[in-house]
Formats: C-alpha cells, sequence, structure tokens
C-alpha cells in the first residue's frame, strides 16, 4: 500500500494502549429521509487514548459527518461508536470542539467566551460560582499560553481571525477535556498564521495530552500535527488509507520542508487523488 | 452638531411647505388647515387634548408592555422549537391577518366603552411582530454553536438561556421600534370606533363639529407621542446591544 519510508513507517506505535478510547465498528450512516444518501459505510476507525489522529479527504466526503457520529450529535444508523468504553447513544457531554467558524458569542469578552464551556459542563458548572476567581486564573493563563494575554476583556470583533481561532481553541480545551474535534480550525486563516497556530495546537496537546482527532484539507498540517494521518475515501466515507508519523514532539515545522516529509505529502495527495476518482458503486 | 440639527430642519422646513401650499392654493381651512392654525388649535384646546393624550398613551402603553411580555415569551417558545413554531404560526398570521377594526366591536360588547377595548387593542396589533423577530433571533444560532455547545452536554434550557436569547436582544428592539408606533395605531382606532376618551375620540368629536384644525391637532399630538415613544425604545436598545452596532458606534466617535 505505501511505499516504506525511512522517517515514518506504517506500523502501529509501540505504545498502542489495550482498548481504544475512540471506537468505530462498521459505522454506516445515511442522511435523514426516505432516500437520504449513505454518508458513511463500513468505516472503522479506532483512535487510542491520548492519540492525535487526523483525517484527510476529498471534499465532501463526509469528515464533518464522521465528527457529528463520533460525538454523538447524530446516531450512527449502523455499527457501533464507542467511546470511553461506552456505547454512544446520544451527544457526549465533555466534548472540546472548534470549527473554522470560531463562533464566539459577540456579547461576551474574550475572557467569558472562553469560559462559556465552564457553565455547561459538570462538575465545574456546580463550583463556578465559588471558584470563579481561579477558574478565570485559569481561563487567563490558557489565554496567554496561546499568545491572547491582554485580549481578555476584548470582544469578538475587535480580533483578527487569527485571535479568534486562538481563542475558539482555548474555549475547547478550558475544561480539560478528554476529547477534542477540530473540524478544519484553520480552514480560513492566511498560510503564516495557520502554522504559528499549528505550534500552538501542539503546545496545547503536548500539555495535558488529549485525544484529538483533527479533520482537515491540509495535508503538511495533517502529518505535521498528527500520530497518525487518515485517508477517507468518497462518498459513503471510510478509511481506505492511514499513515504513522512516529517522530517524537515537540516537532519542527523546519521538518514540513524537508525531502521526506514532502514526499510522504505526495504520498497521502496520491492516495486523495485515487480516492477522488473511484467512483462509488451506490450511494 | 450640525447632522443632529438637520432632522428638526426636515420637520420645519415641511412645515413651511405645508403653510405655504395652502396659501398658494388657497385651501379651505374645513379641507386642510395651515400648521399656524393646527398649532393654534393645540393651544387653545390644551386641556382638554392633554386630558385625552394623556388616556391614550396609558392605553398604548399598557398594550405595548402586555404585548411586550407575551411576545417575548411566545417568540422564545416559538423560536426553540421547530415543531411549534410549525404547529402554531399559521394560527398567528390568521389571527394578525383580521383588521383590527373589526374586532373592536366584539371587545367593546365584551368589556364595555372605555380603556379595556383601546388596550386589548394596542396589544394584539403590537405582539406580532415582537413574537416573529424574536422567535427568528432564538432559532437562528449558528449551527456550530449547537454542536459546540451540545458536546458540551447543553441542555435545551442552557442553550435558550446563554445564547438564544442574548442573541434575540438586536431583534427584539428592533421589533419595539415598530410595535410602539402600532401600537398607537390600535389605541386610536378603538378610541375612534367607540371611546368615551382618548386622542381617536376627541378627533371623532371634532370632525363631526368640522372643527378641521382641531382633528389635524389630534394627529399632530399622536406623531409627537409616537417619536418620543420611539426615542424611548432606541435609547433602551443602545444600553443593551450595544455590541449588535460596534461598527456606527466606532464611526461615530470617530475610530
Amino acid at each position: 500500500m505505501a511505499t516504506p519510508a525511512p522517517l515514518m513507517a506504517m506500523d502501529a506505535p509501540a505504545n498502542a494502549p489495550a482498548r481504544p478510547f475512540v471506537e468505530l465498528d462498521r459505522v454506516a450512516l445515511r442522511y435523514p429521509g426516505s432516500h437520504g444518501a449513505l454518508a458513511l459505510r463500513d468505516l472503522n476507525l479506532r483512535v487510542g487514548k491520548g492519540e492525535f489522529v487526523a483525517i484527510v479527504g476529498p471534499s465532501g466526503c463526509g469528515k464533518s459527518t464522521l465528527m457529528k457520529v463520533v460525538t454523538g450529535l447524530w446516531p450512527a444508523s449502523e455499527g457501533a461508536v464507542i467511546v470511553g468504553g461506552h456505547e454512544v447513544s446520544g451527544p457526549l457531554k465533555f466534548v472540546g470542539m472548534a470549527f473554522q467558524n470560531s463562533v464566539q458569542l459577540p456579547w461576551r469578552t474574550t475572557l467569558a467566551n472562553v469560559m462559556l464551556p465552564l457553565e455547561i459542563v459538570e462538575p465545574h458548572r456546580r463550583k463556578l460560582r465559588r471558584e470563579r476567581k481561579a477558574y478565570e486564573a485559569r481561563a487567563r493563563e490558557l489565554l496567554a499560553t496561546v499568545g491572547l494575554a491582554g485580549s481578555e476583556s476584548r470582544y469578538p470583533w475587535q480580533l483578527s481571525g487569527g485571535m479568534q481561532q486562538r481563542a475558539s481553541l482555548c474555549r475547547a480545551l478550558i475544561h480539560q477535556p478528554n476529547l477534542l474535534m477540530l473540524d478544519e480550525p484553520f480552514g480560513a486563516l492566511d498560510a503564516f498564521t495557520k502554522e504559528e497556530l499549528w505550534g500552538v495546537l501542539q503546545d496545547l496537546y503536548l500539555a495535558t495530552r488529549p485525544t484529538v482527532i483533527l479533520v482537515t484539507h491540509d495535508l503538511r498540517e495533517a502529518l505535521y500535527l498528527a500520530d497518525r494521518v487518515l485517508v477517507m475515501s468518497n462518498r459513503p466515507g471510510r478509511i481506505v488509507h492511514e499513515r504513522h508519523n512516529p517522530d517524537p514532539r515537540p516537532r519542527d515545522l523546519d521538518e514540513t520542508f524537508s525531502a521526506d516529509f514532502t514526499r510522504i505529502v505526495a504520498e497521502l495527495r496520491h492516495h486523495i487523488s485515487q480516492a477522488r476518482r473511484e467512483v462509488s458503486t451506490d450511494a | 452638531m450640525l447632522e443632529k440639527m438637520i432632522p428638526v430642519g426636515v420637520v420645519v422646513a415641511m412645515f413651511l411647505l405645508w403653510e405655504l401650499a395652502v396659501v398658494a392654493f388657497a385651501m379651505p381651512e374645513f379641507i386642510l388647515p395651515p400648521p399656524s392654525k393646527v398649532f393654534a388649535a393645540v393651544w387653545e384646546w390644551r386641556v382638554p387634548i392633554l386630558d385625552n393624550a394623556g388616556r391614550t398613551l396609558y392605553t398604548t402603553v399598557v398594550g405595548f408592555g402586555l404585548a411586550i411580555i407575551t411576545g417575548l415569551l411566545l417568540g422564545v417558545i416559538l423560536g426553540s422549537s421547530g415543531a411549534i413554531y410549525r404547529a402554531v404560526y399559521p394560527v398567528l398570521i390568521g389571527f394578525n391577518s383580521v383588521p383590527k377594526v373589526a374586532v373592536v366591536p366584539i371587545l367593546v360588547i365584551w368589556f364595555g366603552i372605555g380603556t379595556v377595548p383601546a388596550i386589548i387593542t394596542a396589544f394584539l396589533i403590537s405582539f406580532f411582530p415582537i413574537v416573529v423577530n424574536v422567535s427568528t433571533g432564538v432559532a437562528t444560532v449558528e449551527p456550530e454553536m449547537l454542536d459546540v455547545l451540545r458536546a458540551l452536554g447543553a441542555s435545551k434550557r442552557d442553550i435558550i438561556l446563554k445564547v438564544g436569547i442574548p442573541r434575540a436582544m438586536p431583534y427584539f428592539f428592533a421589533s419595539l421600534k415598530i410595535a410602539i408606533t402600532v401600537a398607537f395605531v390600535g389605541s386610536i382606532i378603538a378610541e375612534t370606533v367607540a371611546s368615551n376618551k382618548g386622542i381617536g375620540h376627541l378627533m371623532t368629536v371634532a370632525a363631526s363639529r368640522f372643527e378641521v384644525p382641531l382633528v389635524f391637532a389630534g394627529l399632530l399630538v399622536t406623531a409627537v407621542m409616537g417619536v418620543a415613544m420611539y426615542m424611548v425604545a432606541t435609547f433602551f436598545e443602545r444600553g443593551m446591544t450595544g455590541w449588535a452596532t460596534r461598527g456606527m458606534d466606532g464611526v461615530q466617535a470617530g475610530l
């Protein structure tokens, strides 16, 4: 399937845990309606605890649908979705999410936006009133780590797109979730801001090591950030290829310009264009 | 400063044009009195005008207040549930399509001549725009925001309180500006059809006695009350949803 690479190989990581944290077994999803199209079919996915996985694929292949299925926002039509050892039967209650659209609430300051999950997720919700000072300090600290110190009392419209996306990452992480779902969080940013935020995300990941599923169009982004890059097929989507990146962290951005790295990106690219050409037999 | 004076200038110019037109076309007073006569009538009849305007303001504000409460509640309920929205909306449109003039006689049969029919008419005519606007604001929360909140375990109630209602506030205040002006339409219609007091009643009596300048005085006083209430609504809007008009504030502050 893949040509052996000296830098990154296809074999499973040595420290793979016994039971994956996220487990999708032959999952199918049909859009609602009498003849709704199949968005996902025969999708198998295993993500270990603390693993960083990136999902790439042709546009419209069901990557965002996969996010909804994993978080329980949409029930799978067939197959099993297991997260943290429990079968998912409704929306999960602890997942941090960030999207290309940073959706900050315009009437809240950056600090208040970041603290929104604390008003919802237990046990923080109960403790927030009494321990507001401590939580506020935590939020300020988190904002400082992404370079937003001093912007706490500014409103979303006073921040640039990149800054809003930093705040969005903070909001996804403030309650220290063990699962982080990112749907093209850097999709709308310019190349420089994007690369800067890759570093920010890597630092955030290293600080608490949540399980991360990142959906992206950017293959360099996928390979640079993830332990494993999964390629999805055309609709109905399933995983058709995977690629490990065993490089130790923190990774250096310069590496993404190395010959080996570029070759693997080209290889992933090849798999996606193959997936694009594949005419789905039924939908 | 000059910019703020322009609306005043427009009003003055309008009255001047009116005065000139009446003189130029030699309009009889009982068809179109000149504004000078209208102002004279306001002064001459100031005691009954104040008395009747007070009644109209009272019924309008009470009806409008009821419309705010009902409109907010119903708007939030309709906006937060697609099923309820689809179920109730046709009935609402039906109610709103009924001419309110036609309802007044029924209200008079039920409640007798007095303040109640005017209050109810003002309420009926002004709550619809509030319901429509508030429900739109609550119902159009960004899907990404819904995903973020639901994946955190937010209940429907959490989503409405934290996002739906705050985000509906600019819609709500925009609707208040429409609602307050139509509330006057409602109360004055009721007073015109059947009443013993109020600006509408005053104008009906004046018309029957061919006191045309007094009829116009009634219209003028109503317009002034409408503008005043509109300004009150704008004042509260500025204070409570400044975040929605930040672009304009920036321009005014010269940023």
